[in-house]
Formats: structure tokens, sequence, C-alpha cells
């Protein structure tokens, strides 16, 4: 494992740096709004460590704040099934070694993964991958505890206007997935069916029905000479 | 207490186990082309549901001015490119503003 960081070149640490800085930031963010919503601060450290999977951590936070354990739950592993397919771009570049695959599994996020799968060379693919989850695991979890440091710190959380970061930050993360036209329906019909469920409906439901914009994707397109075939 | 714990272990089991078994089981099953489109596009409509909801409602019912007015700033300030973290403190301090003055 030590060859691997002696032999990365400078363009691989600047990126991954800058990435790193982007999370720690966003882990900030995470950490200070699950402590405004008065979650125990170990919890919310752990869940970092452990579930590492940024979406799915801000989703779970959001509903069991409204009160919502089994739909914080549900939510969060619908996010993350998308690993699944992750797992199968990433398999070669994680290698067949079971100790690397038990580590190198946890270090999958969309980040590493779209960072490792843009190198060119095989050998260049697996460092990008080790060097990127790593510094992504250290930064979002240095993050998350001086965010909840801070957000513990904050007496009255909606004085500081906590209550509008978490919503602002959601949505400047999603942006870049919004240029995608199938995307854009998909949201715009999930996020409206699931504001106009929130007034008669238990809460965490109405995120979860959002699922229903799914059918504005357009899947009749599904046969377009484009699609791709190729195992993943 | 209980319910926070039972989450954080549940979801990081799962998300675990997905992880894993993609990169080991790769090669050997494939998913549907539908379901290889489908599961990003579910991540979107579950991100922009919990964003707008969370933007304009609290506890089932309209969330006032000043969240909404700083949830705005945020992403104008996102469609211009601005740094994370500059939209998360423009949106905090949006609302914290506005609520100082007055503005539910």
């Amino acid at each position: 494992m030590r060859a691997i960081w002696r032999t990365i070149d400078p363009g691989l640490w600047r990126d991954a740096a800058a990435i790193g800085v982007a999370i720690f930031a966003i882990g900030v963010s995470f950490g200070a709004i699950a402590a405004a919503a008065r979650l125990p601060g170990w919890a919310v450290v752990a869940m970092s460590v452990l579930v590492f999977a940024g979406g799915a951590q801000f989703l779970a936070v959001g509903l069991l704040a409204a009160g919502s354990p089994a739909g914080a739950i549900l939510g969060g592993l619908l996010l993350n099934a998308r690993h699944l397919p992750f797992g199968f771009a990433v398999a070669e570049v994680v290698g067949p070694r079971w100790p690397a695959r038990l580590v190198g599994s946890h270090l999958l996020v969309d980040e590493s993964v779209a960072f490792a799968m843009a190198q060119s060379q095989p050998e260049r693919r697996r460092r990008a991958y080790w060097l990127t989850g790593a510094v992504l695991f250290g930064a979002w979890n240095a993050g998350t505890g001086l965010g909840v440091a801070l957000g513990a710190a904050v007496a009255d959380p909606a004085a500081f206007g906590l209550d509008a970061a978490f919503p602002a930050g959601l949505l400047a993360l999603l942006l870049p997935s919004l240029r995608d036209p199938a995307a854009r329906r998909v949201a715009v019909v999930g996020a409206g069916v699931a504001l106009l469920a929130t007034p008669v409906l238990p809460a965490g439901v109405p995120v979860l029905l959002a699922l229903s914009g799914l059918a504005a994707a357009g899947l009749r397109r599904r046969g377009d000479p484009d699609r791709r075939e190729a195992p993943a | 207490m209980t319910a926070v714990v039972v989450v954080v272990l549940a979801l990081a089991l799962g998300t675990y186990l997905f992880r894993l078994a993609g990169v080991v089981l790769a090669g050997r099953i494939t998913l549907p082309a539908y379901l290889r489109r489908l599961l990003p596009l579910a991540t979107v409509a579950l991100l922009a549901a919990l964003a707008v909801t969370a933007a304009l409602t609290e506890a089932g019912r309209a969330a006032g001015v000043a969240r909404p007015a700083g949830v705005l700033v945020g992403v104008i300030l996102a469609w211009r490119r601005a740094p994370f973290a500059v939209v998360v403190v423009a949106a905090a301090a949006t609302a914290a503003g506005l609520r100082l003055l007055g503005v539910p």
C-alpha cells in the first residue's frame, strides 16, 4: 500500500485536495445541521464514520428530525442502492484481494468512483480511487466533528438561520444532476408530490412518495440506440 | 435516542452491503438497463423532495418567509456557481437577518 502513496503524481494530489476541501465544508454543515436538530453528537459522528454517504445522511437526519426513523432508514437505503452498480464499476480497481475489498468497499462514494473512472490507465485509476477515498473519508469525518461542535454551541438554530442552510446546501449539491432533462422532470414532479402530501400525510411519507416522480423520467425511450449494454 | 442508534446501524450495515455486493459480484450479475437508469434518478427525486419540503414547510404547515427567502438566495448563488460554503452561509445569514428584522 505504501508504494501507492509514493507514486501518486502532484496532479492527483491537487485534485484530491480540492475535493477534500469541498467535502470538508459539506461535512461541517452536515454536522452543524444534525446537532442543531438536537441529535446526539456522538451518533452524528458515528453516522459519518459508519455510513459515509452524504446524501443519505442528510436525508436520514432530515427525516429523523421530522420524527420518522422508518422513513430515514428506507429513504437512506434507497439512496445508497446506487452504490451497487458503482461497485460493479470499480471492482477491477479495488482488485480481488479480500482485505482490499473489505476496506475499499467502504471508501466507495460518488466522488471516489467518478474520480477513479476519469483516469485512463488501470494503475492511475487504482491510485486515484484509494487516494480520493481516503482523503474524502478523512475530510468528511473531520468536517462532521467540527460541525457538531459548532452546531451544539448554537442555542437557537433558527436565530442563526440554520434551517435555511439545510435545504440550500441540499439544492446546491443537487444542481449539477439537474442538467439532465429527465432528472429535472423527476425532481420537479417528485418535489411537487411531496409538497402537496406534506400537510395530509405523516412525516417521512411525503418524501418517499417523491419516488412517484420517476414516472416522469420518460423510460419509453429505453430503446434508444445509445443505451449502454457493456457490463458496467 | 434508541431510534437514532437503530437508524445509524441499519443505514451503516445496508449501505456497506450494497457497496461490498457491487465489488464482489461484479461480472457475475448484471442489473437490467432500466434499473441502472432509475437508481440515480431515485436519488434526485428523494433529495429534491427533502430539500423543497424542508425549505417550505415546518411540521406539516407553511414555514413562513425568512427560511424560503434564505434558501432562494442560496440557490441563486449555487446557480451562479458560488462555492458550497458561500451558498450555505448566505442562506443562513439571509434567514437570520430577516428574522432579526421581525420577519417570521
